[in-house]
């Protein structure tokens, strides 16, 4: 039957993805738990665009002339502070989440442009820790797998309170991927639906935080930096908090941010975008005389070296990512589109990293799919990504006449919409006019 | 002969990098006045006797020798210990012991709340009784309570067993009363006798998990109806 669809209107309220979720809940009686992040429309770096050089100022060759690209956490602050070459890390994904080989392909990757990489909820697997020249440390809430000797042999420490794609909610991994040696290392019963901690088990507030972080320095010897995670909720406030316990680094993530596994509605309604919370920050690290001293780390929705160059304007540090990495080594590969549509997917559109039957491989604990993931191929694979990031934020820079990527600043943006110029704190390009700041 | 290391003359970070150099011998640490985050970090057999009260984090992440606290202890004493032995002579405040791995921590007066949280394995006595939310998702361990437990012990616990002599205020979810069978009787003897102290295994009830928390339920009426006698789909 053909059918002429023209005269209908599909409902903007109950539009067909609205009615499915609605069908499924009423199937199952259960929330939609979910990987990847938030899907729906949102204020993002791309309603930013540079300015460039021009009359009033003076390019870089874009070929030739030095653009700095490396980052320095924790200097003066920590025995062996971490020195990025490039200022793009890899977020903390767990193994257990993630197979093997991806947290292998990570470290590959990662580690040949000379960045770091980080553990997650679920401990530190020999795999990262052999194949990651920079490894940091995740301190979690549920604590799985947290081992001093561990702690010990980490480049830096990162408090994890909370993550954009869940600010105040826990991990999540369910029960088809905790096998024998995830339960072992997380001390629970094989096959359970795990749910971890959302608060840490023993401390509470700001007060409480900088006697935690005097605890971990004293038991690594003040050796290395330590971080502290946040989901973007309150940003500025947060910020100054965990400056005020006493953090190196302080990492942003917004409500892009990608997830192995959590409710939906967490996912598309908690938390604000990157695009506004790395202005509040950036904030309260100017305000308490600590910008670029204290470095902001902003994740969340990073996609390209216009991103990252973005994110360092508007006055981060560092970014991390997350789904692009795993994109990079092979998530969403068209060449598994069979295999995405056998599960009720498409190649483009995968997002159940929940579920452990990801046919590249990445997101699952099942031996035969991951072993479909090359890790040398997979970490060529990131290195090139990264590579192009660092080109094309330098591109950007150089434009605007940097020598260092990090002299970028918000003087080279203007926003495309009023809204990123409001939480930009950038003019509305083509006027003068910054929402909230002048006339 | 034990090294006496006085926190009036000497900052923390001394104390504990000597504790951390050390191969062995015996430690006393004066003065420490609720100092914080005292004697965390232990790798090798010492044996350090603290002479007065602790604030957080006392023998954090404790992995092998002795830490004994004269006197009472503040939030997180021995949190994630993994080995070894931590004992306070008062009380602990929060969190004690909360995600230990394994060792023995001993608390000869009360535990406040949320005593044994997320414990991985550890072994903990009270001597006293301990607050409200004790055991909170423990995974794994044994906690050994002479005295009486707060309101919602063990809730959404794992596979931890815990053990009271008095009164439980009210149980937390998933938490339910088991049979004391001779193996736990073996135990909570085996555990008193570890701690120095002296009761008898049959007055103790123990408590543990109903497992019913452990995966999401999921109806499918989908697949029940295309399933069904007659099912059509
Ligand atoms: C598969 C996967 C697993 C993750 N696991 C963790 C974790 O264990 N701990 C954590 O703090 N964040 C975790 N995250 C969040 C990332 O650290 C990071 O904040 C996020 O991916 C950044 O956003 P992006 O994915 O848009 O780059 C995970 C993300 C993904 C995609």
């Amino acid at each position: 039957m053909t059918s002429d669809t023209w005269h209908q209107r599909e409902s903007y309220s109950f539009d067909r993805n609205t009615i499915a979720e609605i069908r499924r809940a009423a199937n199952t009686g259960i929330y939609r738990i979910r990987g990847w992040g938030a899907k729906r429309v949102l204020p993002t770096l791309d309603d930013l665009v540079f300015l460039g050089a021009s009359m009033s100022r003076y390019p870089l060759e874009g070929y030739r002339e030095a653009c700095g690209t490396d980052v320095i956490i924790g200097e003066g602050r920590a025995e062996r502070p971490v020195h990025l070459d490039i200022p793009v890390t890899i977020a903390g994904m767990s193994f257990g989440s993630l197979s093997a080989q991806a947290k292998e392909a990570l470290g590959r990757g990662a580690s040949s442009v000379g960045t770091s990489t980080t553990t997650g909820d679920g401990g530190m697997t020999e795999e990262e820790r052999g194949h990651s020249t920079k490894l940091v440390y995740q301190y979690l809430p549920s604590r799985y797998g947290m081992n001093p000797d561990d702690l010990r042999r980490a480049d830096a420490i990162e408090v994890v309170v909370g993550q954009g794609a869940k600010p105040g909610g826990g991990g999540m991994l369910l029960g088809q991927k905790i096998t024998e040696r995830v339960a072992e290392m997380r001390t629970l019963p094989e096959g359970i639906d795990q749910r971890s901690a959302c608060r840490h088990p023993d401390w509470t507030g700001p007060d409480d935080l900088a006697i935690k972080i005097v605890e971990l320095r004293e038991i690594v010897d003040w050796r290395v930096p330590v971080y502290v995670k946040l989901g973007a909720a309150r940003p500025y406030y947060d910020t100054a908090l965990a400056v005020k316990a006493g953090a190196d680094a302080v990492v942003v993530d917004g409500m892009q941010g990608g997830t192995a596994a959590t409710q939906d509605v967490f996912i598309e309604h908690v938390g604000i975008p990157t695009l506004a919370a790395i202005p509040e920050a950036v904030r309260a690290l100017r305000e308490l005389g600590v910008h670029r001293d204290v470095k902001l780390i902003a994740a969340g929705g990073i996609r390209s070296g216009a991103d990252v160059a973005k994110a360092l304007a508007l006055g981060a540090d560092v970014v991390s990512i997350g789904t692009a990495a795993l994109i990079a080594i092979g998530d969403n590969d068209p060449a598994y589109d069979d295999e995405y549509r056998a599960l009720g997917s498409a190649a483009g559109f995968w997002e159940d990293y929940q579920d452990g039957t990801d046919p590249a491989g990445i997101t699952t604990q099942d031996p035969e799919l991951s072993s479909r993931l090359d890790p040398v191929i997979g970490g060529r694979r990131l290195a090139n990504y990264l590579q192009v990031l660092t080109l094309e934020a330098q591109t950007l820079a150089r434009a605007c006449g940097k020598s260092h990527v990090l002299n970028l600043e918000p003087e080279d943006l203007a926003a495309l919409t009023v809204e990123a110029a409001a939480m930009a704190g950038v003019p509305l390009a083509g006027t003068g006019w910054t929402p909230g700041t002048s006339g | 002969m034990s090294t006496a290391i006085d926190l009036v003359e000497v900052p923390l970070r001394q104390l504990n990098q000597v504790l951390h150099d050390a191969e062995s011998g015996g430690f006393d640490v004066l003065n420490p006045r609720g100092a914080h985050a005292v004697a965390c970090g232990i790798t090798t057999d010492v044996t350090v006797e603290v002479a007065g009260s602790v604030g957080y984090y006392c023998a954090g992440m404790h992995q092998v020798g002795t830490v004994v606290v004269n006197g009472n202890s503040g939030p997180g004493l021995a949190e994630n210990i993994m080995s070894g032995t931590v004992r306070t002579t008062g009380n602990a405040s929060m969190s004690a012991a909360a995600t230990g791995c394994g060792g023995l921590v001993v608390i000869e007066g009360d535990a406040g709340a949320r005593c044994g949280i997320s414990m991985k394995g550890v072994d903990i006595v009270v001597g006293g009784s301990i607050g409200h939310m004790g055991a909170f998702m423990a995974q794994a361990g044994n906690l050994v309570v002479l005295g009486d437990a707060g309101a919602d012990l063990g809730d959404s616990i794992y596979e931890a067993v815990l053990y009271a002599r008095g009164e439980v205020e009210s149980l937390g979810t998933d938490c339910v009363e088991k049979e004391m069978r001779p193996e736990h009787l073996a135990a909570v003897e085996h555990l008193l006798e570890a701690a120095d102290m002296a009761a008898s295994p049959s007055d103790f009830r123990r408590y543990g998990s109903a497992r019913q928390m452990y995966s999401f339920h999921v109806d499918d009426i989908d697949a029940e109806l295309a399933e069904g006698p007659g099912g059509t789909r």
